[in-house]
């Protein structure tokens, strides 16, 4: 694909996405729903694995931190949509501020614990909260809306649409970071984090950064969770989620951002809809894809596909 | 001409071992000085503490006037003290120009931006690009830094300590491994610096100490054994004794006609 091609090509995709419930039953629509939402968690998850080199497994500590914000406001506050979407994201944010400033310290192997840490703990709080519904999780979401006092949304395209909003802003920080001096300081940690500082550049503040910008995006997506389900348990937050949050990453090529997406989609559907056909067995079927993925495919979807002939170097 | 770099006394140990030794010296603002010595004399060490990546075990480093001794690399960097590594280390898989910005940022810039600005940002690369001419890099710019040779990313390290407009900067072996041609080519980038801009080379190739110092430094042991201009330190009985380990030290090394062993003889 050259280059000039690729606005032309977000154009179609974006337009084919918005205009997917004139076509699709409300079934196939909660799919896609539900793999722009995880989609948009896997996002997050590249923009430190892949992007700044800090493989997580945490991501999904504000994912929940998004979606009991967004259900907890739903239930005692507004169904305004957008009102949830910011007290979301602002909540996984100040969260991944607080726990980033000592998780950001580590990095590697301890860094891949550390979140794991993390994402388990809210797993647990999650579970153990009554407030927030305990381990029943939290019902009675009511549906939401996208003016004050407008009409709710309860028909799977309109939820979809609203969905498919918050993955499109979602997507476009993540893409904006990762253009933006930030982005390539970030890079610049993956690449060589020695180095930096020899260049005057304190690597803590640009993890941190890192940190609480993949933060805000997994809290968008948590609060797109809730919007798409009413519901939320701590089930939505278990450590197999974070793993093939991580394995869509891989899956897709990490550091590209679109590439994860498409890993995302391929995991969703393949857990949720070929499992069927082997009952029981869907774990076992993503463990066989990531192994064929790691053979066939080491440097993921968006790796494979990139492959230019070599140009000539110069002597 | 002004002190600007002030070591006193310093020393730094691992355990029983002393791998600098209660060294004192001064960088005159505006020299070309080189710190030579054999394996093993203490030269990466005394660089590491200047660069500020190891803490000394005791001694002061001044820095134009200023006591740095427990300042942080970042701290030094941002004062204008800058090192390049003997073993390349560079953004990989970035791009050259890449690799500039990111210093070039940190000096002009505002480094954690998270959004692209179209001035800021091509003011930026302007900068960037004028280092990478600099430096003789400018056409390879959109190439990532794996595709580069070994000369070029020498030549590029060189480009990233530009960026950081430093006062001093130390050249930690810059021509180790280096073909004679790219030496070359590196001996006229560093003489075409401006005179604002202080060095102090660590070197193993001493063609390349005397055509560039005009003060050297000898460590033997750890400890500073000869410190002065080249002709002092090529006339110096203790600095040949310990290059040869002997008395008839005067064979090879600094003898003033060429040597077979020296010249040509990296490749």
């Amino acid at each position: 694909m050259r280059r000039a091609l690729v606005p032309g090509v977000v154009v179609a995709v974006v337009l084919v996405l918005v205009a997917l419930p004139l076509f699709l039953t409300p079934y196939p629509i909660s799919l896609v729903t539900r793999i722009l939402a995880f989609g948009l968690l896997v996002v997050s998850v590249d923009l430190l694995t892949g992007v700044t080199g800090l493989p997580s497994l945490g991501q999904i500590a504000y994912f929940g931190v998004g979606a009991y914000t967004a259900g907890m406001v739903g239930v005692h506050v507004t169904d305004n949509l957008p009102v949830q979407l910011l007290a979301g994201v602002a909540l996984a944010a100040v969260a991944a501020l607080v726990t980033g400033a000592f998780v950001v310290r580590t990095s590697g192997i301890v860094f891949l614990m550390v979140t794991l840490a993390v994402g388990e703990l809210t797993h647990r709080l999650a579970d153990g909260l009554d407030a927030v519904g305990g381990s029943n999780g939290l019902a009675g979401i009511p549906p939401g809306t996208v003016l004050p006092g407008g009409e709710p949304l309860l028909i799977a395209g309109f939820v979809y649409w609203w969905v498919l909003a918050v993955f499109l802003l979602g997507m476009a920080v993540a893409l904006v970071v990762s253009r933006s001096p930030l982005g390539r300081a970030m890079r610049g940690v993956r690449e060589a984090e020695g180095r930096l500082p020899a260049l005057g550049q304190r690597t803590y503040a640009i993890k941190l950064a890192a940190f609480v910008v993949a933060g805000a995006v997994a809290g968008a997506a948590g609060t797109a969770w809730t919007a798409q389900n009413r519901f939320v348990s701590p089930g939505d937050l278990a450590f197999s989620v974070s793993a093939i949050a991580l394995l869509s990453v891989v899956l897709g090529g990490a550091g590209t951002l679109w590439g994860p997406l498409l890993g995302a989609a391929v995991v969703i559907v393949v857990r949720d809809e070929l499992a069927a056909y082997v009952a029981g067995y869907g774990e076992l079927l993503l463990g066989v894809l990531f192994v064929v993925a790691v053979y066939a495919l080491p440097r993921g979807i968006a790796g494979s596909r990139l492959r230019r002939v070599p140009s000539v170097k110069p002597a | 001409m002004t002190a600007l770099l002030e070591v006193q006394g310093l020393t730094l140990r691992y355990g029983a071992v002393t791998a600098v030794d209660d060294v004192t010296l001064t960088v005159a603002e505006g020299s070309r000085h080189a710190l030579i010595g054999p394996n093993g004399a203490g030269k990466s060490s005394l660089f590491s503490v200047l660069g500020g990546a190891t803490r000394a075990t005791s001694g002061t480093v001044r820095f134009g006037g200023t006591d740095i001794t427990s300042a942080d690399e970042v701290a030094r960097a941002r004062a204008g003290l800058v090192r390049t590594y003997q073993h390349s280390s560079l953004f990989l898989r970035l791009s050259v120009l890449d690799n500039v910005k990111l210093a070039v940022e940190r000096q002009s810039g505002r480094p954690l931006r998270p959004w692209p600005s179209p001035r800021a940002d091509r003011r930026v690369a302007a900068a960037a690009l004028e280092r990478l001419e600099q430096v003789g890099l400018a056409e390879r710019r959109r190439e990532p830094v794996s595709s580069l040779s070994h000369g070029e990313r020498r030549q590029l390290e060189v480009a990233l300590v530009l960026a950081c407009e430093p006062r001093l900067v130390l050249f930690d072996e810059p021509t180790a491994g280096m073909s004679a041609a790219e030496t070359t080519r590196f001996l006229e980038l560093v003489e075409g610096l401006p005179r604002e801009i202080t060095t102090v080379v660590v070197e193993h190739d001493l063609d390349v100490v005397f055509r560039l110092a005009d003060r050297i430094s000898v460590l033997a042991a750890g400890r500073l054994i000869a410190d002065g201009t080249p002709e002092e330190v090529r006339s110096d009985a203790g600095v040949n004794a310990a290059y040869l380990g002997a008395a008839d030290g005067r064979e090879a090394l600094f003898t003033d006609a060429p040597d077979p062993t020296t010249e040509g003889g990296r490749a």
